[in-house]
């Protein structure tokens, strides 16, 4: 009881959305925008679009899948380019949608409800774009199965002390449970769907999606163990996930590479990057759709101050980097930080210290935190300072090889831009389709945190 | 033994709000009820104690599934380079353990959470396409605003008038027969 009355003054002190919600209108405001209010001209525009784009993906992969890898600018000495660099700049970005849905579960922090179903969907997409590039990179795509161990008739087996084999196992999984996290969340919100839909088409399907759900309190109670175990168990996965992506570097004896900082800059980076693209992108959706009452302000402080905080570690990062580079006395890693500071890429260097160090700094600022369109327009540039990040780890550590006679310079072809272009083309489709079809809120966590779901026994 | 199958599932009361449905289900636990129910548009932890329901063996069978994803793992590992095909990478030891370990980690993880997800489903008996209590009046609304107490026809106290009489006291907005 005692708990009772804890959580009760949590509702009391912090409301996070807006007080005249009840159970009837939260549901339907949710649901309506997946069954009966008309679908936007907007949507119909920006779904062309993104569609449009992921045609762009399917044409390069066409084109690479024909030619070979050498339609990329990939080539010695940097023989991991772009690919790798998306690849690390998606991952990372669905991070922040299980931080939301799990960490913030643990935490119980109550104003993640408005905004974890649209987190999660955002990391569900960004994998599937993440996937595309290990894969298509291979050269040969349709032997992508021999990364996995399945008996095969050369007798052979995948070399596990290799972190590029852990990498495949940290990504599927993490594929996998985000997968499972996002369906097990969305149950009770597609029997929600199933009842308040009018055609049959519809009644069916999330009938079938919902599988018999009819909010029996027993059933509620193992929902609400698995929810928290799943929560548990995504927490140490997400920071596995990017501490292996970041082994994929740190594991190799490349200068710039090798440094016991890369697993929880890494994983800072990937917040950051997630957290900027979840206020990217529900900055203009709360408008559109008029959903102010269930975002409110201070998700967007709070989102903020995260960012602001994960930026802390990622420049403390760049600054220990270029520590390490010093103190190591290894000349080659010494010149790896001057070459990156005053070489050739140096450009991409200080345009990465400026949106990325310098840019967040501005959040410091309770006026910044709430102008909202700052706040989009600090997200572009996080996002794109993080791209950035990747961009000078790969190259510049690559470019300037042990032996000066095998220098070069790395140049993306047209190939590169339109496959990353592709894959932000299909993002963007995946979660048109997902905001029309699905309720892009947690229809049922939203009741949870409304003033009359309190149970009051006097 | 079920040679005349009880047509009716039993008897449901509806409320409006939560705190109405804990006191009911709580009181009719208490007059000692035993095959009861309650039906919400949102957890309620208070409401599954008020119906006598404590315990879950989900967190058990998440360890274990988690305990064999992680043997598994790593002895897939272990028989895969070691025993079927053992292959020299830069004068490592075949058993090189500590490389097996992010791998051991991740196998960990993915068993335990399908463990989590297919427990879940299976001990709640889903999916169910069809139940009774679909039957009932207004229970499209318990996935909206309603909230349900349901009386099994199996509980060994069961008698049709005195149970309508007894959910009546608690001034439902409802009460009504659910037939299978």
């Amino acid at each position: 009881m005692a708990d009772n009355q804890d959580k009760a003054s949590i509702h009391v002190t912090t409301p996070v959305v807006g007080g005249d919600l009840t159970f009837g209108s939260v549901t339907d405001q949710i649901s309506s925008i997946v069954l009966t209010r008309k679908t936007p001209i907007g949507w119909f525009i920006g779904f062309a679009i993104s569609f449009a784009l992921a045609q762009v993906l399917l044409m390069t992969i066409t084109h690479l899948v024909f030619n070979g890898i050498g339609v990329f600018g990939t080539n010695q000495p940097v023989g991991w380019a772009m690919p790798i660099i998306n690849f690390v700049w998606w991952i990372g970005i669905g991070h922040a949608g299980t931080l939301i849905s799990a960490i913030l579960l643990l935490l119980r922090q109550k104003w993640r409800t408005s905004i974890n179903r649209f987190a999660e969907a955002m990391t569900l997409f960004a994998v599937a774009c993440a996937g595309m590039y290990p894969v298509f990179h291979l050269g040969r795509p349709w032997l992508a199965y021999w990364l996995f161990p399945l008996p095969n008739t050369m007798g052979i087996w995948p070399q596990f002390r290799s972190p590029l084999m852990w990498d495949v196992f940290a990504v599927s999984t993490y594929a996998t449970v985000s997968a499972m996290f996002w369906f097990i969340g969305l149950i009770p919100d597609f029997a929600t769907l199933r009842d308040r839909a009018k055609s049959k088409p519809f009644r069916l399907i999330y009938g079938l999606l919902a599988m018999g759900w009819r909010g029996s309190a027993r059933h509620w109670h193992r929902y609400e163990m698995a929810y928290l175990l799943l929560a548990g168990l995504a927490t140490p996965l997400v920071l596995s996930v990017h501490t292996i992506v970041s082994f994929d570097f740190a594991i190799g004896i490349v200068p710039g590479w090798h440094a016991t900082i890369f697993p929880p800059y890494f994983v800072a980076g990937a917040i950051y990057a997630g957290f900027a693209m979840v206020l990217f992108l529900t900055i203009p959706l709360r408008w559109f759709y008029g959903l102010k009452s269930f975002i409110t302000m201070k998700h967007m402080h709070n989102m903020a101050k995260v960012m602001l905080a994960t930026g802390l570690i990622v420049a403390y990062g760049y600054l220990m980097e270029a520590f390490f580079g010093w103190y190591s006395g290894n000349p080659f890693e010494r010149y790896m930080i001057y070459n990156r500071m005053h070489g050739p890429y140096a450009g991409y260097y200080w345009a990465l210290i400026l949106c990325n160090g310098l840019t967040p700094q501005l959040l410091w600022f309770k006026r910044i935190r709430q102008n909202l369109l700052v706040l989009w327009l600090i997200s572009i540039v996080v996002s794109i300072g993080m791209w950035l990040e990747r961009f000078v780890i790969v190259v510049t550590s690559l470019h300037r090889d042990f032996l000066p006679s095998s220098w070069g310079m790395y140049q993306p072809s047209g190939w590169d831009w339109s496959m990353f272009v592709g894959t932000i083309g299909l993002f963007f489709a995946l979660l048109f389709l997902f905001i029309r079809f699905l309720p892009m809120i947690s229809i049922f966590e939203m009741r949870t945190i409304l003033p009359e779901a309190e149970v009051d026994e006097a | 033994m079920k040679s005349k199958a009880p047509k009716l599932y039993g008897i449901m009361a509806e409320f409006d709000n939560p705190t109405d449905l804990v006191t009911a289900a709580r009181r009719t636990y208490e007059a000692g009820y035993r095959r009861i129910n309650g039906y919400s548009p949102y957890p309620i932890e208070e409401l599954s104690e008020a119906i006598g329901f404590h315990h879950t063996s989900l967190p058990l069978i998440v360890l274990i599934g988690g305990i064999l994803g992680g043997l598994g793992g790593f002895f897939m590992q272990y028989w895969m380079e070691v025993i079927d095909y053992p292959l020299n990478v830069g004068g490592k030891p075949y058993n090189s353990w500590p490389a097996f370990i992010p791998i051991t980690f991740e196998c960990t993880i993915l068993g335990a959470a399908f463990a989590a997800v297919l427990g879940m489903l299976a001990l709640n008996k889903l999916p169910q396409p069809y139940h009774p209590v679909f039957n009932a009046p207004n229970f499209a609304l318990a996935t909206r605003d309603r909230f349900f107490l349901v009386i099994e026809s199996n509980d060994p106290k069961f008698d049709h008038d005195r149970v309508t009489g007894f959910l009546q006291g608690f001034s439902p907005r409802d009460v009504a027969d659910v037939e299978i």
